[in-house]
């Protein structure tokens, strides 16, 4: 499994090494803010639907042990949502302190993006193994937020288009069929077990 | 000894093949995610080559009132980053799907209220009326600009030609519709064909201009090949691109992103830094090329020549 992890590491890694290369070469067009922020939004929802995908994957191929990858795929989830974050805050806004918090407050769009990262960090801070130990029960509720956060990526995304909604719709297709997936394959709570009639 | 389930020693993987065929799976996979990354998900900026205009259309000297001072943005700038959804929804990919538009042969109808109706065919227009250069900067409703040097001759003068009636209160504009040519136009993204229009006033401004290139290169398809509007003062998509029809009408024409969103694209969609899009600010602009974001000029910093135009109107309610 050490190897499974290091080549999900290393293919994670490629997007962020491509747009590296682009801008060390001046090659990220005649926008490269714009260019940047897209790139490392897109990225984001991608690793939370990779991360969703996971528990699904393990039952059906039966493979259990991916359940190893996952912590990784989250974690890179948030690598790529603070870079999105950080190129919004910098790069796009200047740490404007004024401009940034009217955006939030007054942007539906901003304000889902927003509230999805700072989700998506609370997930991140208790996603070790003290604070799995530590949370028990709770870490599981807790975790359940990643629902939220894909969702909300999904309005943000579609909010932030001006008509062609492809890329959104596609993303919360893939993503509404793994939560039905766990809709339908869900654990049945104690009392549904048994038989109403008797 | 020897248990039966013990591989046998030619079954053992020698060391240094068990490498290199990790080194295998790690590279493989990794080109695999790359193409796929840069194929599906990457915005991919190209550069594509550029022809010049025939010398003979292009008049000697620009208009000297309508030329700013303001930094020109790069040809490749210019060419390789568009908002042309009939061949791609993204800015970086109009270009490459450019690059096969055919704009010959070509005909603009000039039709509606007006004494003299006519088809004419693109040459017999560019011959009619010499190109000027005309330094304008260019403000997109998604918040960037750029700074254009056009080509292009003013809509007054064509206007003045086919002798509007007195009926006519508006002028209609409407982009090519030939979904072979204009792959998106097989989908019902947008009501296709595109349509734009102007007041008759606006429309006979002399700021606005029918252009047929830039940087004295024939008009690259990207920007709108061979004849496309532009109104300086007004967010970019009023400038209809690929231009087959001028129509004169007595009511407010169609606009194809006002019938997409009302609440969000008005019909005069003049720049204006007091009145922000639903979803994003209009203060602000960031001028492509530059790092920083720069104020938005009230009519794109045109105000001088155009804002008698609105007087007494309330640009809140009529954006």
């Amino acid at each position: 499994m050490g190897f499974a992890k290091l080549v999900v590491f290393v293919n994670a890694l490629v997007p962020l090494a491509l747009l590296a290369g682009d801008a060390a070469r001046g090659r990220l067009g005649a926008n490269p803010i714009e260019l940047v922020l897209r790139s490392t939004g897109v990225l984001t929802l991608l690793f939370v639907t990779l991360t969703l995908a996971v528990t699904p994957a393990r039952k059906i191929l039966r493979r259990p042990g991916l359940i190893k990858l996952r912590r990784m795929l989250g974690l890179f989830a948030f690598f790529y949502g603070s870079l999105h974050v950080l190129t919004y805050l910098w790069l796009d806004q200047f740490f404007d302190v004024r401009a940034i918090a009217a955006d939030v407050l007054t942007r539906p769009f901003i304000f889902f993006g927003a509230l999805a990262y700072g989700l998506m960090t609370t997930l991140a801070v208790t996603s070790t193994q003290a604070s799995i130990r530590r949370l028990g029960k709770r870490w599981t509720q807790i975790h359940k937020r990643i629902y939220w956060i894909a969702g909300l990526a999904v309005v943000h995304f579609w909010m932030g288009v001006k008509a062609d909604t492809t890329r959104p719709a596609v993303f919360g297709i893939v993503i509404g069929l793994l939560l039905l997936w766990r809709y339908v394959n869900r654990t049945p709570r104690p009392g549904m077990l048994k038989d109403p009639a008797s | 000894m020897a248990k039966r389930s013990d591989p046998k020693p030619s079954e053992i993987t020698p060391k240094a093949l068990f490498y290199a065929r990790r080194g295998l799976i790690l590279g493989g996979t990794a080109a695999l995610t790359g193409l796929a990354y840069k194929k599906l998900l990457a915005p991919n900026p190209k550069v594509r080559p550029s022809t010049p205009l025939a010398p003979e259309i292009v008049a000697a000297a620009p208009a000297p009132a309508a030329t700013i001072s303001d930094k020109k943005n790069t040809y490749e700038e210019i060419t390789n980053y568009n908002n042309f959804y009939e061949l791609s929804t993204s800015k970086y990919a109009v270009a490459e799907v450019a690059a096969k538009f055919v704009t010959r042969p070509w005909t603009v109808t000039v039709e509606g209220l007006c004494r003299r109706p006519k088809v004419y065919d693109l040459d017999e227009l560019l011959k009619k009326f010499p190109l000027e250069e005309r330094v304008y900067r260019m403000r997109c409703v998604e918040a960037w600009s750029m700074v254009i040097p056009w080509n292009g001759f003013p809509l007054a003068r064509l206007l003045a030609e086919v002798e509007p009636l007195g009926s006519a209160k508006y002028v209609a504009f409407e982009t090519l519709f030939d979904p072979k040519r204009m792959p998106n136009q097989g989908s019902p993204l947008l009501a296709w064909p595109y349509r734009e229009g102007l007041r008759l006033d606006e429309a006979m401004h002399p700021l606005v201009l029918l252009a047929a290139g830039l940087y004295g290169e024939t008009m690259p398809p990207q920007n709108g090949a061979p004849i496309r509007l532009v109104v300086p003062w007004k967010y970019g998509f009023k400038g209809a691109k690929s231009i087959v029809k001028i129509r004169l009408v007595e009511t407010q024409p169609e606009s194809t992103w006002n019938r997409f969103a009302p609440d969000e694209y008005g019909f005069y969609c003049n720049v204006n830094p007091e009145v922000d899009h639903p979803r994003w600010s209009q203060a602000t602009e960031r001028r492509i090329g530059e790092i920083g974001k720069r104020p938005t000029l009230p009519f794109n910093g045109y105000g001088a020549e155009v804002a008698s135009l609105y007087a007494g109107m309330d640009l809140r309610k009529y954006f």
